[in-house]
């Protein structure tokens, strides 16, 4: 209890009697006799910079989640806060925004951030600080091993997952000759990387790939490069040219005859997939973390789910149906939040204090079953990849609207790895 | 696909690029030409002319066709508006000096930047076409739109050189170019002129926009690239030339495409870039201009 | 001149001493902001001294930061050799842009280092599967170490940034008075009568330049050992953008401007996100104050107000 987080020693007796965000930390009698002073979470939020349309939605479906979680008594019988602090979607600003969440706002625990480079850029910076960071960013990151003890991500599958789980069915439904259109940066090479392997070992084969500079904004010229030969057209591109993208691949092959198309629907987050000049995705197929469109099997708690964030069936916000939900994405934050209230009890967590308990807690987790905390579907999580593996879905586009096809089981997910972040030390 | 079919849509996206390049660079080559002042704010002028077009379809009734008609009048004139405001206000009581302009520009393109983030959102949302149109070709399909914007461009250029040449106002950015002293001798009002130049400009950019956003989407963001492209075209025809203006712009609009055919995309960037510092140092005239 | 060298002896023995009493939050932003206004420093050396407005210094500072950290990830080099790589490194870049930027003036130079640093950007997307592209790699915290001192813990980090800030603040003191220093601000007020005077325009403003790449590259080089973290996003335009804002803020031309216009800057970026999600707005704000109504900057502006001695 004693234990003093990021100060070191030889200050720590200086700091007595310092402002009141310090002494919260710095004494830990005020924390214990503060036992039912809410919990404090702080959320990294990318509200501005190329992240912003993911951000605003991350942070409505995490004030939904909040309002469910103080409804039900909170963490431990104590009411819980969130902070939110925006980064700009930048990985300098990140790190500062995990130290301004950890040391002065006193949060005992930080999560949300969804860009691959705030990731990366602030989770040294939460190693250091010795408070758990738990990431929605679907980045392999965490689970390449590269990171630290402190950082996990427990409430989404990473893009490894997603993509080795998902060629199965493509290749045996869709065609063994794929052409892939990527952006040509470290997220787009996860994917050729990895789905070109998956394809591989189906018997299939990745005939040509198509990297788009990430700053382009055109990109009609790149689609003459797709081999006449090729059966399936996988795309997955980011950022706010998506749509012309989509649009463009339309226009291309017009009528004409085109081979299948797949595509994760990070290429049409936020987007309405009936606007004009989206008709030819009629019939093309879309990996979905979660499905944007209620499905007609959909369990209670998703349906309660998209009642608390606000969203209709569509995927659209219920006050303004063209306002597109990032739906694929944001239910992590939903799931992230749920599990470190199961985490802190687990831990019996009383205060930052705790911290090594709360990670440990969250690394014992195994199975996740589908619930209200876990609406996306039943998960498991691997405690010494920190990362979790939970079911995929692929849906087909049918009068406008995506129609799930299929689903992946967890264990097609999952990979062999011989990262184990549980031996390192904290 | 076979040569020939790429090579003609290569050509198809080169001459639209080109068309997008001449029109978002010609204004940000009248205001250099005519004020000597890098606007580093013209790519945000060109994101507002865009988002404003959303506001203006977006809550205008009828066909699309109309509300986009009227975002072509709407938007100039708003952005224009700011311009010859930011004019007044800022680069007027800055003398024009080229260092400070450049800073108060880059000041100004941080606050545009956040009112559209403010007031319009994070999202890349669309602008609906006036018309849907889309050319069947024997080996691929093409928007009908796309050539329309490449007639549009000719014939706003074809206005502007007008305006320029065949005009009282032209006479008087050209006289104010030439000498502004002189020109104010003459009975010039040289503060009226500079506030039109820099509202055309605007204007310009963001006619450009209203024009380009169907293909592309109106984001808070989107000033970036055509700031950089415009540059490139306006540099490497020489500062200040509208002729070179288009000429670059039809150049490397065309060769862009090709030139991405063969090396990688993002080399082909590298390369582009350097290539305009190279030409600023060794040919500062530009390649087209004459020497001074 | 004897005060000016009690004035910085004063902020130095300040800053050491401020590590005792700041709180943790402070403490670590205080250790980014005297790496950043080394960067500054370096800024200010070309532009504030010398009259080469750049908008091209996040090549300098991303080379230093590349350099140093593929030097440990890559080759395995420890933390000092690499630091020191990631120094030569920024003037290597910067004398290379400089030799051929320096042949253009006034508005071209800013265009030719700003397309300088574009293709630096994109060279480092280019070469993703060394550099990780837009993501970026962490430096493993084992590799962050300078014999004992362990770079990734606070007291360390907070004295190794004070380090490199005093050994960087008072070369630049020693250089304003050096002959060298004073050619530099001959090219900033009158190149053709400095040339007149027997001076070598190109080669004082090269000097200069390369002067400046050294701090941006030893800047670069710090921010990534003591904060762990090497990506693209710091070869973007605001990295260049950023050093310019605070030496304007702080005074271009003054020894001690840099540092209190990245301190200031900081903070009203900071505290303004407890009033404003609108930071893009308080940083295009400022730039247009200072510009209009203090172009000296805050130590410019005393100056000019009496604090003459004011390096």
């Amino acid at each position: 209890m004693t234990k003093l987080i990021g100060i070191t020693p030889s200050r720590r007796s200086l700091l007595k009697g310092m402002a009141a965000t310090a002494s919260a930390l710095a004494l830990p009698g005020f924390v214990q006799a503060q036992s039912s002073a809410p919990i404090k979470l702080g959320f990294q939020l990318h509200r501005t910079g190329i992240g912003a349309a993911y951000g605003r939605w991350y942070e409505r479906t995490t004030q939904a989640a909040l309002k469910v979680l103080n409804d039900q008594g909170g963490i431990n019988g104590r009411p819980v806060e969130v902070v939110f602090e925006d980064d700009g979607t930048d990985p300098k600003r990140g790190a500062e925004v995990v130290e301004k969440l950890a040391s002065q706002a006193g949060c005992d625990a930080i999560f949300g951030p969804l860009f691959s480079h705030v990731v990366i850029g602030s989770a040294p910076r939460a190693g250091e600080l010795k408070v758990p960071y738990l990431v929605c960013s679907e980045g392999y990151h965490v689970a390449s091993g590269k990171l630290n003890r402190w950082t996990m991500q427990p409430g989404i599958t990473d893009v490894r997952a997603q993509v080795s789980s998902m060629a199965p069915w493509v290749a045996n439904n869709l065609g063994k000759k794929v052409t892939m259109v990527f952006p040509d940066y470290a997220f787009g090479h996860d994917h050729r990387d990895f789905f070109t392997a998956a394809i591989a070992a189906q018997g299939g084969e990745v005939i040509k790939h198509i990297a788009v500079p990430p700053t382009e904004t055109s990109f009609t010229r790149y689609l003459p490069q797709i081999p006449r030969d090729t059966e399936v057209l996988y795309h997955v591109m980011v950022g706010p040219a998506v749509l012309t993208f989509v649009k463009e691949l339309g226009e291309f092959y017009g009528s004409g005859a085109r081979p299948e198309i797949f595509g994760f629907i990070d290429s049409l987050e936020a987007v309405d997939t009936a606007a004009p000049g989206l008709e030819f995705l009629e019939g093309t197929h879309f990996w979905e973390g979660h499905c944007r469109v209620k499905q007609a099997d959909a369990s209670e708690h998703e349906t309660f789910y998209r009642a608390a964030v606000g969203v209709d069936d569509n995927g659209a916000s219920v006050s303004d149906a063209k306002d597109v939900s990032t739906y694929a994405h944001m239910f992590s934050t939903w799931e992230t939040l749920f599990l470190i209230k199961a985490g802190m009890e687990a831990a019996g967590y009383q205060g930052s204090a705790d911290r090594q308990k709360l990670i440990e807690a969250l690394e014992a987790m195994t199975e996740l079953p589908e619930s209200q905390a876990h609406p996306q579907g039943s998960k498991i999580f691997n405690g010494k990849l920190h990362q979790v593996f939970g079911r995929q879905n692929i849906s087909k586009v049918e009068g406008g609207k995506l129609v799930r096809v299929h689903q992946t089981t967890i264990d097609e997910t999952m990979y062999e790895s011989d990262v184990d972040y549980t031996a390192m030390s904290f | 696909m076979d040569f020939g079919p790429y090579l003609l849509l290569a050509l198809m996206e080169g001459t639209v690029m080109a068309a997008v390049l001449a029109l978002t660079a010609v204004g940000l080559s009248l205001v250099f030409g005519v004020m000597r002042v890098v606007n580093v704010a013209h790519g945000e002028f060109f994101m507002l002319g865009a988002v404003v077009a959303w506001f203006v379809t977006h809550y205008m009734p009828g066909p699309p066709a109309l509300a986009f008609a009227a975002a072509l009048v709407i938007c100039p004139l708003v952005v224009g508006g700011i311009a010859a405001l930011s004019d007044t206000l800022i680069l007027k009581r800055l003398n024009y000096d080229p260092e400070a302009t450049i800073v108060a520009t880059i000041g100004l393109s941080y606050i545009f930047q956040q009112a559209a983030l403010t007031f319009y959102g994070p999202d890349a949302r669309p602008v609906e076409a006036p018309f849907n149109l889309r050319l069947q070709l024997p080996w691929f399909g093409y928007s009908g739109y796309k050539i329309a914007v490449v007639l549009a461009a000719m014939l706003l250029l074809l206005a502007v050189w007008l305006l320029m040449t065949r005009t009282r106002a032209g006479l008087i950015m050209r006289a104010t170019q030439l000498d502004r002293n002189t020109a104010r001798a003459f009975g010039i009002n040289v503060d009226k002129v500079y506030a039109g130049v820099f509202a055309l400009g605007a204007g310009l950019a963001a006619v450009a926009a209203v024009l380009i956003v169907p293909i592309q989407q109106a984001h808070y963001l989107m000033g970036h690239d055509p700031l950089l492209l415009s540059f490139i075209v306006v540099i490497i025809g020489g500062l200040g030339s509208l002729r070179g203006t288009l000429l670059a712009a039809v150049i490397i609009g065309l060769s862009d495409g090709v030139i991405s055919v063969f090396f990688s995309p993002t080399l082909a960037k590298i390369l582009a870039t350097l290539l305009v510092a190279m030409v600023l140092v060794f040919r500062p005239q530009g390649l087209f201009g004459a020497k001074p | 001149m004897t005060r000016a060298i009690a004035l910085h002896l004063a902020v130095l023995a300040l800053l050491f001493a401020a590590q005792f009493i700041l709180p943790p939050y402070h403490h670590t932003n205080i250790a980014r902001i005297m790496v950043l206004a080394v960067f500054a420093m370096g800024y200010n050396i070309a532009f504030g001294y010398t009259g080469l407005l750049s908008l091209g210094h996040a090549l300098f500072f991303a080379t230093g930061l590349y350099a140093t950290g593929l030097g440990i990830e890559l080759w395995g080099l420890p933390a000092a050799p690499a630091l020191v790589l990631g120094l030569l490194a920024g003037g290597a870049i910067a004398a290379a842009t400089g030799v051929l930027a320096l042949r253009t003036g006034g508005v071209s130079f800013m265009i030719v280092t700003l397309m300088f640093a574009q293709a630096g950007y994109l060279t480092i997307l280019y070469f993703g599967s060394y550099t990780r592209g837009d993501e970026g790699f962490v430096i493993a915290r084992a590799a962050r170490s300078l014999g004992p001192l362990d770079l990734s813990s606070d007291t360390p980090r907070y004295f190794a940034a004070l380090i490199l800030f005093a050994l960087g603040l008072l070369a630049n003191l020693a250089l304003v008075r050096s002959r060298l220093g004073r050619a530099m601000v001959a090219m900033r007020e009158n190149e053709e009568r400095s040339r007149m005077l027997g001076y070598n325009p190109f080669k004082v403003k090269l000097t200069a330049l390369v002067i400046s790449g050294l701090y941006a590259g030893a800047a670069g080089a710090a921010y990534g050992v003591l904060f762990g973290y090497v990506g693209a996003s710091f070869a973007a335009i605001q990295y260049s953008i950023m050093p310019l804002l605070y030496v304007l803020l702080g005074g271009a031309g003054t020894t001690l401007g840099p540092f209190l216009g990245a301190l200031l800057m900081f903070y009203l970026i900071d505290l303004s996100s407890g009033v404003t999600t609108a930071h893009l707005f308080v940083v295009g704000a400022a730039l247009l104050v200072l510009v209009l109504f203090a172009p000296k900057g805050i130590l410019g502006w005393l100056r000019d107000r009496g604090a003459k001695w004011l390096p």
